[in-house]
């Protein structure tokens, strides 16, 4: 039984220095666990994720990172993570390093550190300035004569977390919609909490076994978050906030309304339930999925 | 004066150039229209493949990012992101894949890193996403750009994404499977690659737009095909398509 709050799992699992993915492309992002790591304080994280998104932009501004690790860093579809410029073009609110490769990079460091290899081989790199900014980028020779290949060492997280649709009290969690790269930095982690929309009996994970992304063996604990993802979305219960991507944009164009924010929605609610309820009814309205439901299937 | 504006030819010329094609990589905006124009139109059969992970996107409205969820919604496959860089791409399955930038050079080389120096960058861009290996894998990278001196540089202040790197011959050099860049679309003209030199040359002017004016928004002197022709305009069930169906807001299309 690995259930807990928000707030024990992060004071259990988030040390000041510790290296942090919180992971989910686009989809599944938890800015629940963000908003409580801002809240309790935790200073120098090296924040890793394929896209920093919104959710690091907050971090950023809220000054819990020392250095980001990325592949993509941009508000999508909208503009520049303003936050995230401020830091490493001035040092506001303090001096941020960049460590960035491409997505496939991304993906290979996560694969590294969860297979337990020392390294990563993909094509890509070859022809791009990526490897003379980035050292960790090598290329080594194929032992078969296939020529020079890139290569990306392990990343192996502190702590990933990992947001989903369901998991039981021990942490077999299953997701569904966009997987991006959840599965490999969780296995890569050495601590994993899970936040989900639903804790479910066990028989409900074992009715459906292919869609388990998540083992319960690698999970230290799950947080029982509903509207946990949001802005971001979770495929089945709430669409992505687009309009506040959209105003997150201005809010974070000037230091004091951002800051002014964070006062208000981060710092100013005890937890995500207070949250939920000061985002709103009509917002929640708005963001409710059409139904689409999947046809079921005969696993005897 | 036209009945359609650069941005509406830019994404029908886009479109045109996906015809017959069976699997393509999307990026936002404006690729991402023109591939579902193309669907629509010239390429009944076309697959949209998204970095996010899915394969066979039908979706029921204009996805606003390319995590967007209505692209999961009747897809063909959603997978791991490991799988779609390492199964659909690095694999060989995708014949296009459109990209752009904030800067070109005359191989189709892009920037999306930084303008300026990288360690004290003038404007610090996205970075890479997928792109880096976007351009080394897809069989034809096409790319759409708003043509501006800005952006066509003669030098990029970074090479994120390889195109024809110095000249013809390079990537096969190095072992890249793509052939690399094969179209550039501008809201002015369309680029083919001369396959000689491996650099940028104009093919055709949008209606209206006189060789000059593409010049004047270039920052070295482009080689003109001695066949240079006039982009054949929209059709009207082009434009239908676009402003009834696709973009009703008009976000892409202005």
């Amino acid at each position: 039984m690995k259930l807990t709050t928000m707030h024990d799992a992060i004071a259990t699992y988030v040390h000041d220095g510790d290296t942090v993915a919180i992971e989910g492309f686009t989809a599944c992002i938890c800015f629940a666990a963000a908003h409580e790591i801002i809240r309790q304080g935790r200073r120098d994280l090296v924040l890793c994720r394929m896209t920093p998104d919104l959710v690091y932009d907050q971090m950023v501004a809220a000054g819990c990172a020392r250095k980001l690790v990325f592949s993509y860093l941009g508000n999508p579809g909208v503009g520049p993570l303003h936050a995230v410029r401020r830091a490493v073009e001035k040092s506001i609110p303090a001096p941020l390093e960049l460590e960035e490769y491409s997505h496939f990079g991304m993906v290979a460091r996560y694969i590294a550190g969860a297979y337990c290899l020392p390294f990563f081989p993909l094509r890509s790199y070859v022809g791009s300035d990526l490897p003379k900014v980035n050292p960790r980028i090598q290329f080594v020779e194929s032992p078969y004569g296939d020529g020079p290949v890139a290569v990306v060492p392990p990343l192996n997280p502190d702590v990933a977390i990992i947001h989903a649709q369901r998991a039981d009290v021990n942490g077999n969690t299953q997701l569904w919609g966009l997987l991006g790269a959840q599965k490999e930095a969780a296995f890569a982690a050495k601590h994993v909490i899970v936040v989900v929309e639903e804790v479910v009996d066990e028989e409900v994970i074992r009715s459906d076994p292919n869609r388990t992304l998540i083992p319960g063996l690698i999970v230290d604990a799950v947080v029982h978050e509903p509207c946990g993802a949001h802005p971001s979305y979770v495929q089945g219960y709430y669409d992505r906030d687009n309009d506040f991507y959209l105003r997150w944009d201005e809010i974070s164009r000037d230091e004091a309304a951002t800051r002014a924010w964070l006062e208000e929605w981060v710092y100013g609610v005890r937890n995500r339930a207070e949250y939920v309820e000061k985002v709103g009814q009509e917002t929640w309205e708005r963001l409710k999925p059409a139904q689409a439901w999947a046809r079921p299937v005969n696993y005897g | 004066m036209s009945d359609y504006s650069p941005s509406e030819m830019m994404i029908v010329a886009a479109a045109r150039a996906l015809a017959g094609i069976r699997t393509v990589f999307v990026g936002v905006g404006l690729p991402n229209i023109a591939c579902n124009l193309a669907q629509r139109t010239v390429a009944p059969d076309l697959e949209l493949v998204y970095e996010s992970g899915v394969y066979g996107a039908r979706p029921a409205r204009l996805p606003l990012s390319i995590g967007d969820p209505a692209l999961v919604t009747g897809a063909l496959s959603v997978c791991s992101m490991a799988d779609l860089f390492g199964l659909y791409l690095q694999g060989g399955r995708i014949d296009v894949a459109f990209l752009g930038g904030a800067q070109i050079d005359r191989y189709g080389n892009l920037n999306t890193t930084v303008i300026g120096d990288y360690a004290h960058p003038k404007v610090r861009l996205p970075g890479s996403g997928g792109a880096c290996e976007i351009a080394i894998h897809a069989r034809q990278v096409f790319i759409i750009m708003r043509l501006s001196r800005r952006s066509f540089v003669e030098r990029l202040d970074f090479l994120t994404s390889p195109g024809h790197l110095g000249g013809s011959g390079e990537r096969e050099r190095l072992g890249m499977p793509g052939r690399g860049p094969q179209v550039v679309v501008t809201d002015k003209c369309v680029f083919r690659f001369d396959p000689a030199s491996g650099e940028m040359v104009v093919m055709s002017l949008h209606p209206g737009v006189r060789l000059e004016d593409v010049r004047a928004e270039m920052g070295w002197d482009p080689r003109v095909s001695p066949n240079l022709t006039e982009t054949e305009p929209p059709t009207p069930e082009e434009l239908r398509l676009l402003r009834e169906e696709l973009d009703p807001l008009g976000v892409y299309r202005s």
